[in-house]
């Protein structure tokens, strides 16, 4: 695995290259073992997908002719770096009625960008943004 | 006799109401309302204006009075490279491509990513039934065909989820669903389900449809593996009410798949319809707008085909036709399609396998997004196409095919060992982690139980306990390996370990991706190459011996055995002794009666279960009621009914004469008459009694005096007794027809009934 993207020659990544296949804290796939969790030194971070598969699986999805998928891929990596509380207070914000005027978005994507450097999950935020405004997706449900 | 002949209407209209199928409630056809499969009042005609490198106009929609929908689909879906191209193609021609084999998957697919929902939906209208499935056989994404099933139960009791889990493994089910009858209940119903699903055998995907942040936080704590609740709609006001847009749903997209868990979107013809928001528009571009949505937000795959708007599609003139091209635009579009077959659609079982039909036959990535593994009653997400009560039917559907719809048969015996693995595994794990104390009552009853109604196990409120200390103690999939290690379930945890493992590298994240042999296969290193005949996904020879090995099934050492088994009663009842060559009779009052090859000698009773003894008697009882006597010959050159009876009336002093086979197929004969121009026929050998042989007997002696007697009637209800006898009747038929030898002549049979024996 050099600097050229990855194809679908190289899928599964699991089979064909399993030592670059690692876990949050490093864990390459064949350290993940029952003995690993015996003695408690596999932990759920060690079973976390990192960014890096994600633009490896992204790559490989983008090969196949499926960009969108990869693109899907792409905004998965950045969130590998969000915390679950935060991608489920955003997920809260998108949801309609739920952000109260377009300005709570923006500062969301700002947050996004500016904490994670998740670019292409601020843009999708901020495009929402834009659409929500327009369909009047601002008023209030419940 | 009844006497109600001034009834106002034709009795069989009262039949028919009586039918399962009047169950079913049927729509007229109303665009204005929504109700039309393929042309609404207000669908737009296909079309698309690119200006400056974006969209100007969709489907006669300008971008300014884009609904959020199609300002989705503009900016996620449509691909500017392909647009022009795509959409200048006739619909038409789309439409013969699709279902040309030399137009690979891959060119279909390249123009799907240009086109808009209109023009999708206008080309798969093109269309008819046949067609819809033959293209979707072509254009799914995956070579290998797959299932998926529910594994639920009225009570949410975890032993038994865990037993019907292990249950839907060994079956094959590549992935397994479950959800709860209380909400709370979640977390107990993951780890019964996830424990389950890893006895036997590694690698089926399984998911707890509950509420969406939930879903996800069970997600991580490595339950489960994948989800397919992320429900898309086609109308904006529909979205709304499911309380989503497109753009938080693409963020949940985004969000499984940073978890490393599989994702699939939920959509399905009539759901706008259902909630009130359908905008006169048809289900199939309601839907497609749906598709386009979902491949726009990067989803992997669908679950569609109706889905719980089935019953509702189908209630409209064209709506199944309509289910199955939603099936195909999501394949067209390069999703995985799990596709629906779950929510019943109807009471009528015709019209549930003549649904099913296409996908087990052409395949599909999930055929069924849930397959009911459980009984009816126990399916918390109400009943399904195929549930527990009809899985066998399923799997003579795969057998009767030569297809394969990802099931294979299995054993009463392994059944019930995995039965109580999977509840010793779960009991152990509860034990172990402080959650709960199974008795060896309640682990007994589960295991042998067919649904919750027959255990006494767990109650409602004894699992909402045990969910709540999972999630309060923050309980994981490590957990719960190390518990099953330390029990003794080694297997199990090394099955466990291997499935959170594949969260790891992400390549269960690809399109149409599960799991077979210890390997992930999918959309791209299993390819569906279907190019004609000979290509594609084809039965090997070993998955074919899998798809056969139904269980009961006949073969000739069991006919053998079967009759072997009531040889000795006979030998005690009836003895034959072969007198020589049979001489015409001369006795005007005789009746001759002609038995076959292989009566009383390889053969013993009839289809009926007669021994052959008692027939003899009581036609012997018959005749001489009649007034006539009975002369016994064997016929050694032919087994046939007819010929045996014609025979036997040859040689006949009166000129009539019977002829009876050894599983009691009879006829009344005369000495002039053409071969199968016979007096009287018993050709319904199953449902002929005793009582029917007598008077059989005692109409050849009517006949026999110059008499005109009734024919004997044997009534039948209607039974399909081919199905139930034809097995055993060719069998059987071919052990006589074996032992006829050409131009052998007819022998005198002395027959002795031992005394008390009438076993009549």
């Amino acid at each position: 695995m050099g600097d050229k993207p990855l194809g679908v020659k190289d899928y599964p990544l699991a089979e064909t290259c399993p030592e670059r296949v690692t876990g949050h804290r490093g864990k390459a796939l064949d350290a993940l073992t029952i003995e690993a969790v015996l003695s408690g030194e596999l932990q759920m971070e060690d079973l976390r997908i990192t960014a890096e598969a994600l633009r490896r699986q992204a790559e490989i999805a983008r090969d196949a002719g499926r960009a969108a998928l990869g693109r899907n891929f792409e905004r998965a990596a950045e969130m590998t770096k969000v915390p679950q509380t935060v991608v489920m207070e955003v997920y809260e914000l998108l949801r309609p009625g739920r952000a109260p005027s377009k300005d709570a978005l923006l500062q969301a994507a700002q947050g996004l960008r500016e904490e994670y450097g998740a670019e292409a999950l601020a843009g999708l935020v901020e495009e929402a943004a834009e659409v929500y405004e327009k369909r009047g997706l601002f008023r209030t449900r419940y | 006799m009844s006497n109600s002949y001034d009834a106002n209407r034709w009795k069989r209209f009262d039949d028919w109401d009586a039918r399962p199928l009047r169950h079913d409630q049927f729509a007229v056809e109303d665009p204005e309302n929504g109700f039309s499969a393929f042309a609404g009042a207000a669908d737009p005609k296909p079309g698309l204006t690119v200006g400056n490198g974006r969209v100007a106009s969709m489907d006669g929609i300008p971008a300014a009075e884009f609904d959020m929908i199609d300002a989705f689909i503009a900016a996620h879906h449509l691909d500017m490279d392909v647009a022009e191209e795509a959409m200048a193609i006739p619909s038409a021609q789309l439409a013969r491509m699709l279902v040309d084999m030399n137009v690979p998957r891959e060119e279909l697919v390249r123009l799907a990513r240009g086109l808009t929902p209109a023009k999708l939906a206008e080309a798969v209208a093109q269309l008819n039934a046949m067609e819809i499935a033959f293209a979707y056989s072509k254009m799914r994404a995956r070579k290998t065909p797959g299932n998926q099933a529910h594994v639920t139960n009225a009570k949410d009791d975890p032993l038994q989820l865990a037993a019907d889990a292990a249950v839907a493994v060994a079956l094959g089910f590549d992935e397994i669903e479950t959800t709860m009858r209380v909400a709370r209940n979640s977390w107990s119903n993951a780890l019964a389900c996830c424990v389950g699903s890893v006895v036997g055998r590694a690698g089926t995907l399984f998911q707890c449809s509950s509420e969406e942040a939930e879903e996800l936080e069970i997600g991580m704590a490595g339950f489960t593996s994948y989800a397919e609740t992320v429900s898309v709609y086609g109308t904006e006001s529909a979205f709304v009410d499911g309380d989503d847009t497109p753009w938080s749903k693409a963020w949940l997209a985004a969000a499984y798949a940073s978890r490393g868990i599989k994702m699939r979107c939920t959509s399905g013809a009539a759901s706008e319809l259902l909630m009130g928001y359908h905008e006169a528009k048809s289900l199939l571009y309601l839907e497609a707008r749906c598709l386009c949505l979902q491949r726009g937000m990067g989803s992997q795959g669908t679950q569609n085909g109706g889905i719980d708007g089935a019953p509702l599609a189908s209630s409209i003139p064209g709506g199944v036709r309509e289910i199955w091209a939603e099936n195909l635009l999501a394949v067209w579009l390069d999703l995985e399609c799990a596709s629906g077959n779950d929510a019943r659609h109807s009471e009528s079982e015709m019209r549930v396998a003549a649904k099913v039909l296409p996908f087990l036959i052409g395949g599909s990535d999930l055929i069924c997004s849930g397959f009911g593994s459980i009984l009816k009653y126990d399916n918390s997400f109400n009943p399904s196409s195929f549930n527990g009560e009809e899985l066998e039917e399923f799997l003579v559907l795969q057998r009767d095919f030569e297809a394969d719809g990802g099931l294979t048969p299995i054993e009463d015996a392994s059944a019930l060992g995995l039965r109580r693995r999977a509840v010793d595994a779960l009991s152990h794990v509860l034990k172990d982690l402080g959650l709960a104390e199974p008795t060896e009552v309640m682990k007994r009853s589960v295991a042998v139980a067919s649904g919750s109604n027959d255990t006494e196990s767990f109650a409602p409120r004894d699992v909402a306990v045990i969910s709540d200390r999972i999630s309060s103690r923050g309980i994981t999939v490590i957990d719960v390996i190390r518990s099953l290690y330390g029990g003794g379930f080694r297997e199990e945890a090394e099955n466990l370990l291997f499935l959170v493992k594949l969260r790891v590298s992400g390549d269960y994240l690809q399109t149409s991706a599960i799991i077979r042999d210890g390997h992930v296969i999918s959309a791209i290193n299993d390819p569906n190459d279907y190019t004609g005949p000979g290509t594609g996904y084809r039965v090997s020879e070993a998955r074919r011996a899998e798809l056969a090995a139904i269980r009961n099934v006949l073969d000739r050492e069991e006919v053998l055995r079967r009759e072997a088994a009531s040889e000795a009663g006979e030998a005690r009842a009836v003895e034959y002794r072969t007198m020589g060559p049979a001489e015409r009779g001369a006795d005007p009052g005789e009746v001759v009666v002609g038995v076959s090859p292989g009566f009383g000698t390889k053969i013993f009773r009839t289809l009926a279960g007669h021994p052959l003894s008692a027939v003899l008697r009581a036609l012997r009882d018959g005749i001489e009621a009649g007034g006539g006597r009975m002369r016994v010959l064997r016929i050694r050159h032919t087994a046939d009914t007819s010929f045996l009876g014609l025979s036997a009336a040859r040689l006949s002093g009166s000129g009539v004469g019977i002829g009876i086979q050894s599983k009691g197929t009879a006829v009344i004969h005369h000495k002039d008459r053409l071969p199968h121009n016979n007096l009287e026929l018993f050709s319904n050998a199953p449902v002929t009694t005793l009582a029917h042989y007598r008077a059989l007997g005692e109409n050849a002696a009517g006949y026999a005096k110059g008499d005109l007697p009734a024919p004997v009637v044997v009534p039948t209800q209607g039974e399909a007794l081919g199905a139930k006898f034809h097995a055993r009747v060719a069998l059987t038929y071919a052990i006589e027809t074996k032992m006829c030898e050409n131009n052998a002549s007819p022998e005198v049979l002395e027959i002795h009934f031992a005394e008390g024996a009438d076993g009549g």
